[in-house]
């Protein structure tokens, strides 16, 4: 019997949302388990990390990761699924971009753990243990992962094939990107397994959207009944629509909700959050400066709402650190 | 995304010498930049000036890209408001300078690093005395010391 082809699916700094995408293929996942052989899958199916060490290299067609990296095992687990796959798979927001965890980048390590560990009212915590990397109790020792100070995109740690895109990805661009990967023809390493234009492009409200928008107030949703029909940034919404991907069959607009921007830039853009800026800003009414900032301020929070999903792939990565702050803060029990 | 370079080698604060990436209009800042130095003024070296066809060109991935590759500061001189050459370019430049000025805030980086200046072909003098001004409020506040994400991370953290 020939043998089937191998696949493997890891979690990192995610949700869970990535994984109920898979499933969420419905019986089209029976074909799925038909067509490949799932080696390794800890959200689902009993497999240990020692049987991925034990695999041959290259020995796995195709191996998705979703999440983040955030942790040193996390980066440990991404390398070696990197060594066993002839393929590696960014699969969702926080793979592709660093995701929603990726806004911890405006915060720093040391005030992370401070406030989960430390400050927060409901932390009942009287030693004022932080985590460590190495714990010793009755004689046992053990190894804990370590925290970085930043969280990263998966391929800002280890090199990546291919990338499906979406918070979660929808059933039909996971399948589709499935088929792409089973099938003879590879696209170019590096592509977006999505198609390359802006969202706009395949909104249901294109024919809405106004020759010359001209923004006076940005409003969020719970503040006006939000017609169904009309473009949402004519109604002064803030949909990232036009610096975003398509794919998603616009998905949050036909719910009636502005676009967040999960699926990222197309190939054509660097950086998401500052290309959504550069559009919005431009719509903006007004020449004086006063005028300018009374409607800008209408946006409460830039970097939360251009680089929701982008942050650590974004030009800057992160918010300015401190040199000072780099230091390993020292090792607690 | 991987192995971005690292333009700049440690230097100490009192070796330090800004290094700033001006974008100039072609029709009013650029000209003046010119006059200035056929008018044999002199002002701090510290500035490469880049030629774009209007400041609303000057897409705001320019400045961060500037910032991220090294640059301690970034300048950005167009005509003054009514006098656009396009008629609105620079009305966009300023509303897009509001927006990405709170998304520096929010990024720590400081205030002085971003300047926007409104400076005609005429105007020589104002580009001596605002270069010279940047350079100086840059200065006191030390070079910007990105510290990139990959480098921390492949060369300390993934011994795997």
């Amino acid at each position: 019997m020939l043998e089937k082809p191998k696949v493997a699916f890891y979690w990192c700094a995610s949700c869970g949302g990535c994984e109920e995408a898979v499933v969420d293929l419905a019986e089209a996942i029976l074909d799925v388990v038909a067509a490949v052989d799932i080696v390794f899958w800890p959200v689902a199916l009993d497999f240990k990390r020692k049987d991925v060490e034990a695999m041959a290299d290259g020995s796995i067609l195709v191996s998705f990761v979703n999440g983040a990296i955030r942790t040193s095992e996390q980066a440990e687990m991404a390398n070696l699924l990197r060594s066993k796959s002839k393929l590696l798979v960014a699969l969702g927001s926080c793979s592709h971009l660093g995701g929603i965890p990726g806004l911890a980048n405006l915060f720093d390590r040391e005030s992370i753990l401070n406030a989960v560990y430390l400050e927060s009212p409901s932390t009942v915590n009287p030693e004022g243990s932080l985590p460590a990397t190495h714990h010793k109790d009755d004689g046992h020792s053990v190894e804990l992962p370590r925290f970085y100070n930043a969280v990263q995109a998966l391929n800002q740690v280890v090199e990546v094939d291919y990338y499906v895109p979406g918070c979660p990805p929808t059933p039909r661009i996971f399948r589709t990107a499935l088929q792409t990967l089973l099938g003879d023809e590879l696209p170019t390493k590096g592509t977006v397994l999505a198609p390359d234009h802006a969202l706009c492009d395949e909104c249901p409200r294109k024919d809405t959207k106004p020759e010359r928008l001209s923004i006076v107030e940005f409003k969020r949703p719970q503040q006006l009944l939000i017609d169904e029909q009309k473009c949402l940034l004519a109604q002064g919404l803030l949909c990232m629509g036009p610096a975003t991907r398509a794919g998603c069959e616009a998905l949050c607009v036909r719910g009636n909700m502005p676009c967040s921007g999960c699926c990222g830039p197309t190939s054509r853009v660097k950086d998401q959050g500052a290309k959504m800026l550069s559009s919005l800003a431009s719509l903006v009414e007004g020449k004086e400066e006063a005028e300018i900032d009374r409607i800008l301020a209408t946006i409460p929070d830039p970097v939360g709402t251009f680089y929701r999903y982008s942050l650590p792939a974004s030009l800057l990565h992160r918010k300015k650190l401190d040199r000072a702050s780099l230091h390993e803060p020292a090792a607690s029990k | 995304m991987r192995n971005r370079e690292l333009t700049r080698p440690e230097k100490s604060q009192a070796t330090f010498e800004p290094r700033i990436v001006a974008f100039f209009c072609n029709w009013c800042t650029y000209l003046a930049a010119d006059l200035a130095g056929t008018s044999r003024m002199k002002y701090a070296p510290n500035v490469r000036v880049i030629r774009v066809m209007c400041s609303g060109r000057v897409d705001p991935q320019f400045v961060l890209d500037a910032f991220a590759h090294g640059a301690d500061g970034v300048f950005i001189g167009g005509c003054h408001p009514g006098d656009c050459h396009y008629q609105e370019g620079n009305y966009k430049t300023l509303r897009r300078f509001h927006l990405l000025k709170r998304v520096l805030q929010q990024m720590g980086i400081e205030d002085e690093r971003c300047r926007l200046e409104w400076i005609s072909a005429a105007e020589a003098d104002r580009v001596r005395s605002t270069i010279n001004d940047m350079v100086e409020k840059v200065r006191a506040l030390g070079p910007l010391d990105l510290i990139p994400t990959e480098e921390k991370v492949s060369a300390e953290e993934v011994a795997v």
